[in-house]
């Protein structure tokens, strides 16, 4: 059978055993937010360490590409330094919005691309993104 | 008009398919099995085309000017409100053309509280099962002068605990506003029972028909409610067409809802008099082409018969409900009582979140809505973060149902063998 174009395997086993679930014990940053019109929520915690991310988890409940994303955002981040993660963020939010290729076709970032042909989703593929992208933004402009 | 012969005959749901557009639209490329009429219905081509009469043969603005065209748009629009108010039983005078549900609750909750009517002292009562549409505008209002607001409480089976109703109905109640059919749930409120409950304590009760009205006629002379809120849209009406329906004394003695054109009586800075009902409620240019559509939605309702589509529409509920109940994986919430589910019926699949069970129900064409349904505090009630609603109309098919049923046998199969261990019914199991 051909694999769905949306719901891959690697999205679901994602979804329904999320990597980095809870929250990290010593956090340097968190956020969380929420899709208004969905109910979607994700709380991110991360630690840095040396102007990297040492440590990352999200919690939160949603639909399966909201969580698959969260879970998918942890792995791609972790270890990252901050302008890293956030040059990763900006290309998982061109990759849905713009449609642009993300480096590694072969990732689970890139599994994600399906989204972009269902729009209604795409906020929901976007949520834990944005919450990263807004937080380490702030940071970034707190030290100019 | 349809032939009024098909109020006789039996319903025939591919001659009234041909009457709306939409659902014979040769430009679609996928097949349309649309099950969410209780957001917005579809419209069929006599509203339409009502519409586009009155803005080639009479636009022009109403209520002004000498000139012919001004004439034959008030006229229509006027024709319009005696229209709609007979297909309600309804006095004329007391009925304003707003543009939705949620405008005529925020115009009866503003006009009350900005009168004087609900003073820190009183008590709004509302009940578990409302749409935000008849939360907000009460709590707007409770910001700046300070009322009480309490909810009717649900049994677990989400129709109302009417031992705590008949606590809430007394003083200092001043208002109980409450829906007469959950858009949610499908139950229909006990109206008749609270209306009365609520008048022996001299409590004016407000309802949000929306849901009501699209499934059984709707009689204001014998429901004798205060006021009554309604869509057009979701009655085969045109978007932007909706009533706020009260009884002319009461609308009398309230503040206007907004302040304009048309709703004056004379104008000086110092101070401005109120024109006569309903005028004194509508506020700048009325929508009319929505008026005269609506009306046209009450002509083509009253041609196939209200008890005609209500037959109908349980046949498709009862069939609807039994297959979703005979799938393993789907849970159904309301009543055990499964006729009392009327219009519109929720569920999940179990372990899967609603918007994934709306996007695949999507990929076979059938059309559901999914999410909190403006319906938050019920949400919570049953303990769910969101729920798949399918909802029916006169349109709908047996064939549709089907197509559900596939559809969802599909989302079973996507996500039986990772999400089955995944059951909201384990909810630890994600924080593990």
């Amino acid at each position: 059978m051909r694999e769905d174009e949306l719901y891959r395997e690697i999205i679901l086993e994602h979804a329904s055993h999320p990597h980095h679930h809870g929250t990290v014990a010593a956090p340097t940053h968190s956020t969380e937010g929420r899709n208004p019109v969905c109910g979607d929520e994700i709380a991110l915690s991360w630690s840095e360490v040396a102007g990297r991310v040492q440590e990352i988890a999200f919690d939160g409940t949603g639909c399966s590409i909201s969580q698959a994303s969260a879970s998918i955002l942890c792995d791609s981040i972790i270890g990252l330094s901050i302008p890293e993660a956030l040059a990763q963020a900006r290309a998982f939010r061109a990759m849905l919005v713009e449609g642009s290729d993300i480096g590694d076709d072969m990732s689970d970032m890139a599994a994600l691309k399906g989204v972009q042909a269902y729009p209604a989703r795409v906020k929901c593929a976007l949520l834990a993104w944005n919450l990263l992208a807004e937080s380490l933004e702030k940071e970034e402009h707190s030290h100019d | 008009m349809t032939a009024p012969a098909s109020a006789t005959t039996p319903f025939d749901v591919t001659e009234i398919r041909k009457d709306f557009p939409i659902l014979n639209d040769a430009s679609r490329t996928r097949p349309l099995s649309y099950l969410d009429s209780a957001a917005t219905s579809q419209k069929p081509a006599v509203v339409l085309k009502a519409m586009q009469d009155y803005y080639i043969h009479a636009n022009a603005n109403v209520h002004r000017g000498v000139h012919e065209l001004g004439d034959a748009a008030t006229s229509r629009f006027e024709h319009a409100r005696h229209r709609v108010a007979r297909f309600l039983n309804a006095d004329p005078r007391g009925l304003i053309f707003v543009r939705n549900t949620t405008e005529a609750l925020n115009l009866v909750a503003t006009g009350i509280a900005r009168q004087g009517g609900l003073m820190s002292s009183d008590r709004v009562v509302l009940s578990v099962l409302e749409h935000h549409s008849n939360i907000v505008p009460w709590q707007l209002e409770r910001s700046t002068h300070g009322f009480a607001i309490e909810a009717i409480p649900l049994l677990p089976d989400g129709s109302l605990d009417m031992a705590a109703a008949r606590k809430l109905l007394a003083p200092p109640t001043k208002i109980l506003s409450i829906t007469y059919q959950s858009n949610v749930l499908g139950i229909v409120t006990p109206l008749r029972e609270l209306i009365d409950m609520a008048h022996e304590a001299g409590i004016l009760v407000a309802v949000d028909g929306a849901q009501r009205v699209p499934h059984a006629r709707v009689d204001l002379k014998e429901l004798n409610c205060d006021f009554f809120a309604m869509s057009g849209h979701k009655l085969y009406g045109p978007m932007g067409s909706g009533v706020l329906w009260g009884k002319p004394e009461l609308l009398s003695s309230m503040s206007p809802f907004l302040g304009g054109g048309s709703m004056i009586d004379t104008v000086t800075f110092e101070r401005t008099t109120w024109a006569e009902l309903p005028q004194k409620f509508e506020a700048g240019t009325p929508d009319v082409a929505a008026a005269v559509g609506l009306a046209a939605a009450c002509d083509y309702i009253d041609s196939l018969s209200y008890e005609a589509m209500e037959n109908y529409e349980s046949s498709l509920m009862q069939h609807l409900v039994q297959m979703l109940d005979s799938l393993p994986f789907i849970e159904v919430y309301g009543p055990e009582d499964r006729t009392q589910i009327v219009g519109a019926v929720s569920f999940n699949v179990q372990g899967v979140h609603a918007h994934d069970v709306g996007t695949i129900c999507d990929r076979h064409g059938v059309a559901i809505r999914v999410g909190h349904h403006c319906c938050q505090p019920l949400m919570r009630h049953l303990g769910v973060p969101a729920t798949a609603r399918a909802s029916v109309a006169v349109y709908v098919t047996h064939d549709d149902i089907d197509a559900l049923q596939e559809a969802l046998e599909d989302v079973a199969a996507i996500f039986a063998r990772v999400i089955a261990p995944y059951s909201p019914a384990t909810p630890e199991h994600r924080h593990a």
